[in-house]
């Protein structure tokens, strides 16, 4: 009896390991093919023109999507101007400058960034941070793409410090030891070797924090104002904008299922989803390849 | 000369090294300001009748206790779709996959499933599960968008545990005539069990503060009562935050920050545990 039991299990618990370990590729065919099924018919009821064009209206029926792109390109911009310098600062203060008590300090500290909900962002930017923005830069409303870029590069900075770190960590202590047996400094020692060396990582944790922001919706939502104008120009940053992320949000809840404006949000969901397809697989074909690198190296 | 270029590079190095100290400074100083300061402006709101009442006078007086309950059944129905799966996909990918062009495909699926904007999952979620599958909005429906978008992080963090577990155990069992799925089972598992249970309260984490993939598969602006099946819609912390802080006009400053303080006393509860449980099993490790 107990020999049949176990005959049972070791006939249909690796079959449905296995199946299990399809499954993630199962959901992103599905979630392709749903956003495709929902998503494409916006391209026979809106001409390719007017889908393209600089005024988004869906009230009137003007379903122009260059200002959600632009708005997401600049909050995008002004989240990576700050979160690249702070967050690969950060990693290499951490994996090369800080003593080991501090850097157990920072980790976890760092990953609690990571795990506060974005939601709770949103909701401090528009109490705190957007009224400080409106007095200090003498601004209309605080409300602008300048408060989104300023959360998103909080959000993206744990992203970039985890990966960059694990990038430094991997560079093997013997360059760093060749270096200062040539007699560099610690501090010529990381920019001339140790970052140089880990840069296909640094570059990773960089396109994964632009996933991460472009991603991003509550956040966004709450504190950009929201407002569809095309951002072109710099200048942008201090005008309210609206992204993407936060249309899709703002208006899915109040469109009738298979009308137009329906399938044009799904349409632009299509595009996040395309977008984060090309972020990730570049970024995992960067790893892929160091991978081999470091193999050929080491072996 | 010499001299002088060298005390050069000790100025360049020190001035570096300063710039990268404030660097990681003004990264950290800033998290635990925000902390500090909802739990400051939140714990006024805290009282049992908050935690435990329903809202009243249009959400802005009474307590959360739908909005708790709703995270809570939506963390759980997370859980149970998502870490049976998660974790019989990670055995899989750590103890029977080889390394060829399909388990390739796998990660990569894996590392998508994790870049999908949040956004997009509640899409996902619209077509597939409340409008195909005809759940409605429901805590079924939430749960399962919930699920997949946790996967990814549950499935990583459960091969990198597994993984750790040293090639000689196996050996050894498989020598001792134990199976494949015996060796799994009784010795690979419980030596991995603290490292996945970190990876799933991580995903379980993030699943319960996510707002944007339940916005149209689950979430209810407000509801008299508790809900009482799965395929009822909830209130739930992230979303009712949104709500009371954007949607609802002149709500009281305390309510939000107390819903706020909540929302990141549960999230950040998990968190905490996470980490005890896997620096306790990091001591306790005898490999």
């Amino acid at each position: 009896m107990a020999q049949k039991k176990l005959n049972w299990q070791e006939f249909f618990i690796p079959r449905l390991i296995k199946a299990s370990g399809y499954s993630a590729i199962l959901f992103v065919a599905l979630i392709f093919f749903f956003l495709l099924r929902e998503g494409l018919p916006a391209l026979t009821e809106v001409k390719l023109g007017d889908l393209f064009a600089v005024r988004w209206y869906p009230i009137e029926s003007h379903f122009g999507i260059l200002p959600l792109i632009t708005g997401s390109l600049i909050v995008t911009l002004g989240a990576m101007l700050i979160a690249i310098p702070f967050g690969i600062g950060t990693a290499v203060f951490m994996s090369e400058i800080a003593p080991r008590w501090l850097r157990e300090i920072l980790k976890p500290l760092v990953e609690l960034l990571g795990g506060l909900p974005s939601v709770v962002l949103g909701f401090l930017g528009i109490l705190v941070l957007s009224p400080y923005l409106r007095v200090f830069l003498d601004l209309p409303t605080g409300l602008t793409a300048l408060a989104g870029a300023l959360l998103l590069g909080g959000i993206a900075v744990p992203t970039i410090v985890s990966i960059a770190e694990d990038a430094l960590d991997a560079v093997p202590y013997s360059y760093r030891e060749g270096a200062w047996a040539m007699g560099a400094t610690r501090w010529q020692t990381i920019w001339r070797v140790t970052l140089p060396a880990a840069r296909s990582g640094v570059l990773t944790a960089i396109m994964l924090g632009v996933g991460r922001t472009i991603g991003e919706t509550m956040a966004v939502m709450m504190v950009t104002g929201n407002a569809p104008v095309l951002a072109i120009a710099l200048t942008s940053l201090f005008h309210p904008v609206r992204t993407m992320t936060a249309t899709i949000a703002a208006e899915m809840g109040e469109v009738a299922n298979g009308s137009v404006h329906y399938h044009v949000l799904f349409f632009i969901g299509l595009v996040l989803f395309l977008i984060s397809l090309v972020v990730n697989v570049t970024a995992s074909s960067v790893v892929f390849k160091s991978k081999k690198r470091a193999e050929r190296v080491l072996s | 000369m010499k001299r002088a270029s060298f005390s050069n590079r000790d100025l360049v190095q020190r001035l570096g090294f300063s710039l990268l100290t404030l660097v990681a400074l003004v990264t950290v100083v800033p998290i635990l300001v925000v902390i500090a300061y909802v739990v400051k402006e939140g714990a006024p709101a805290i009282s049992w009748e908050f935690l435990t009442a329903m809202p009243r006078d249009g959400m802005r007086a009474g307590g959360i206790l739908p909005a708790i309950v709703g995270t809570f059944y939506l963390t759980l129905g997370t859980a149970v779709f998502s870490v049976p799966l998660g974790i019989a996909a990670a055995i899989y990918l750590s103890e029977y996959a080889r390394d060829n062009w399909l388990t390739r495909l796998i990660r990569i699926a894996i590392i998508n499933l994790a870049g999908i904007p949040s956004v997009v999952y509640g899409l996902f979620g619209l077509g597939l599960f409340v409008l195909f599958l005809e759940f409605g909005t429901s805590i079924l429906a939430a749960s399962l968008t919930l699920s997949i978008m946790t996967l990814p992080v549950i499935i990583s963090a459960s091969e990198e545990a597994l993984r750790a577990v040293p090639q000689a155990f196996r050996t050894v069992s498989i020598s001792l005539g134990g199976t494949r799925w015996q060796t799994i089972r009784k010795i690979v598992l419980p030596q991995a069990l603290p490292g996945i249970l970190t990876g799933v309260i991580l995903g379980l984490e993030r699943a319960a503060g996510e707002t944007a993939p339940i916005l149209f598969t689950g979430a209810a602006f407000f509801l008299p009562r508790l809900p009482g099946t799965p395929l009822d819609a909830t209130m739930a912390l992230p979303y009712h935050l949104f709500v009371i802080s954007t949607q609802v006009p002149e709500m009281p400053f305390q309510i939000q920050y107390g819903t706020a303080l909540v929302l990141i006393a549960f999230v950040l509860g998990m968190n905490i545990i996470a980490t005890v449980i896997r620096s306790r099993a990091r001591a306790k490790r005898q490999w």
